[in-house]
């Protein structure tokens, strides 16, 4: 077997300090604009009490979603002991832990009351998929520290694999529990299916893998050693997979939902008749986020870095409107409270499409989470032995990634 | 707004009805106020509030339920009405098929499977043994997930620093509110909510507030006397809360 070797990040320490000084400074913003909404309240904010949740959520929901997905490469490396990949797993499980704590920073610091974590971290309804999501999470962090503790030290390494296989089972029931925070809602047309939760899985795998790649690169401007052809050629296949996985899921869950005649109202809604909705739908998270991306991969028969690149940045503009459609447009479809009865007047809203703009405040603590998410990244690599220097690939030749 | 100039014409008539109103409910509540337990005896299970709207004679125009619920817990807004809080509203209904229109108070229905308290992280919203669906302002984190749950758009989120709350109803900016059938009256040997009240003394009497358990309540009799309905029905929520002629 090859000997892998781990190195620190190697950058000039100038290039460091100013982009750990870029970073935080985007934080601090963050934390500032979500300081301003909990001394001012919410009001400042574009949500009330239509929509209730907005851009933090779309944000930390994408955040923890990709969390669970940049996972999939450490998986695939020691669930599937594929050797290809061994190399960047370490990587991955970082990955992994920054977004998750940066997705549920951004989900406490939107709380109307942040001050009393303490509650939620110590009185528990278990009846509640919150509160089980809440022990997800924190499980989640606790097993990627082992996880990554044992890939990079040569004296546990023996348990990698059980620590990657535990990891790889607790993400998808991470996952589901992410998708099950929506799916819980009855009441709520655009949610209320079990076909949810898949769905949140398979969005996960195709964030994630756009993500590492996208990381990958980003680290690969400064240190060119990180990235064979191989790798390459595999997170290519394994996108243009996830992607058809993506548009079948997706076709799945709006054809159940004409099904459910409960639901026939609200699919007309998101499909045809929803204005801005239905516009975020077909142009952002179908033809954006999965056709456009399917299209530019299948057509470049060079299969270069450059494709995988665009359809990258395609997919992540793409996953952000398809956040925006579940969480946003499943609020603004008004409630149906009465079966025989149509609502003509209501003080509260009750009648009408809601429209959602968000405020600088939400979209500065959003931006301040992506920002804490990057500068974990920087520090865990600087400091600790994540990279490898070199990429060997023995069996390159059974390494494929369709296998996940 | 219109409805004031109009109360104050019809001023005499109403101000009479509900002078006899009052007079003909006195003693009715004085009983079960006697019936209600002391403050520091703990809610059971024997006692179940509820509630049933006849919708056919709430009036149109009429906020008396919706103002008697601002003045009873302090709900003064900011001129918001998108961050505003409602406890109940008025809601103007059409008959799909009939196209008749109708008026009806809504508020919390008060679920005896209550959704919103399934899926509170911290337990904050809860369900008393006496059916009274409330939030626990002392714990909730301002998740806002119970107001995505409730079928019935009857919670509100405190937008904004509060300066005059009421001491019977607690509030507090960042957490979560809604209708609790006015508990701190109940729980002080007061039977009837302030909704409820409102709407005798304007002589509509589409609310009748009480205890199930008592036949003689006026929720029971209206229940007896009329076919009441659950709405949404098809998510087997149970509500306490119960409408006729809809
Ligand atoms: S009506 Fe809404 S707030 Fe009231 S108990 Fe039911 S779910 Fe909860
Ligand atoms: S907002 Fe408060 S009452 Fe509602 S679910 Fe969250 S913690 Fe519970």
């Amino acid at each position: 077997m090859e000997k892998i070797i781990f190195k620190k990040f190697q950058i000039e320490s100038k290039t460091f300090w100013m982009m750990f000084f870029g970073l935080g400074f985007v934080i601090l913003i963050g934390y500032l604009c979500s300081h301003y909404m909990e001394t001012e309240g919410h009001y400042v904010t574009g949500m009330n009490n239509q929509i209730v949740w907005g851009l933090p959520h779309i944000f930390a929901v994408l955040l923890i979603v990709i969390a669970s997905g940049v996972l999939n490469i450490a998986s695939i490396s020691s669930v599937f002991d594929k050797k290809l990949y061994k190399p960047l797993a370490p990587l991955s499980a970082l990955l992994a832990m920054a977004f998750l704590i940066s997705g549920l920073a951004i989900l406490v610091l939107d709380l109307g009351r942040p001050d009393r974590l303490i509650v939620a971290m110590t009185t528990y309804n278990f009846k509640s998929i919150f509160a089980w999501n809440i022990f997800l999470y924190s499980g989640f962090a606790g097993i990627l520290a082992i996880y990554i503790w044992t890939m990079l030290d040569r004296n546990v390494n023996k348990f990698s694999r059980p620590a990657g296989i535990f990891a790889f089972t607790w993400r998808i029931v991470l996952t589901t529990g992410t998708g099950s925070i929506f799916g819980f809602l009855i009441s709520r047309e655009a949610y209320g299916t079990a076909i949810l939760a898949p769905l949140f899985i398979i969005m996960s795998l195709l964030y994630g893998t756009v993500v590492y790649f996208l990381i990958v690169k980003a680290i690969n401007y400064f240190q060119k050693t990180l990235f064979s052809e191989e790798i390459l050629q595999n997170l290519r296949k394994l996108t243009l997979l996830f992607l058809f996985a993506n548009l079948y899921f997706l076709i799945l869950y709006h054809v159940t939902n004409l099904y459910i005649s409960k639901h026939l109202e609200f699919e007309k809604f998101i499909l045809l008749n929803g204005g801005v909705y239905t516009i975020a739908f077909w142009v952002g998270q179908v033809v954006i986020g999965l056709i456009l991306p399917l299209y530019i991969l299948f057509r470049d028969e060079n299969k270069s870095e450059s494709s995988l690149m665009s359809a990258t940045l395609l997919i992540l503009v793409g996953s952000f409107l398809a956040m925006y459609v579940i969480i946003i447009a499943g609020q603004a479809y008004p409630l149906k409270m009465f079966t025989n009865y149509e609502i003509l007047e209501s003080s509260f809203y009750d009648n009408v499409i809601h429209t959602y703009i968000p405020t600088i405040w939400e979209l500065g603590l959003g931006l301040g989470g992506v920002a804490l998410s990057l500068i974990i990244v920087l520090i865990g690599i600087a400091n600790l032995d994540f990279l490898p220097t070199v990429i060997k690939s023995p069996e390159a030749k059974k390494a494929v990634g369709s296998d996940s | 707004m219109t409805i004031d100039t109009k109360l104050s014409r019809r001023g005499f008539i109403v101000k009479s009805i509900s002078l006899l109103s009052t007079v003909y409910f006195i003693p009715d509540i004085i009983t079960s106020a006697q019936a209600a337990k002391p403050l520091n005896e703990e809610v059971n299970s024997d006692t179940k509030w509820a509630m049933s709207i006849d919708v056919d004679k709430c009036a149109k125009g009429c906020t008396a339920c919706v103002d008697a619920c601002v003045e009873e817990n302090g709900l003064y807004g900011f001129d918001r009405p998108e961050t505003d809080s409602q406890w109940i509203r008025k809601l103007t209904i059409k008959d799909i098929k009939t196209d008749k229109v109708k008026v009806v108070p809504m508020l919390c229905q008060h679920c005896e499977n209550p959704p919103c308290c399934d899926v509170c992280p911290t337990g904050a919203s809860f369900r008393r043994v006496d059916g009274i669906v409330m939030v626990n302002q002392h714990t909730c984190i301002g998740c806002r997930y119970c107001m995505m749950a409730c079928p019935f758009k009857a919670r509100s989120f405190v937008h904004e620093n509060l300066t005059e709350q009421v001491t019977t109803a607690p509030r507090g900016k960042g957490c979560v509110e809604s209708c609790n059938f006015c508990v701190n009256r109940i729980d002080h040997g007061i039977p009837t909510t302030a909704c409820e009240e409102a709407c005798m003394k304007e002589g509509h009497k589409a609310i009748s507030f009480g205890d199930l358990s008592d036949p003689n309540s006026r929720v029971s009799q209206a229940l007896k006397t009329k076919q009441n309905r659950r709405l949404r029905a098809d998510l087997s929520l149970k509500q306490r809360v119960t409408y006729s002629n809809i």
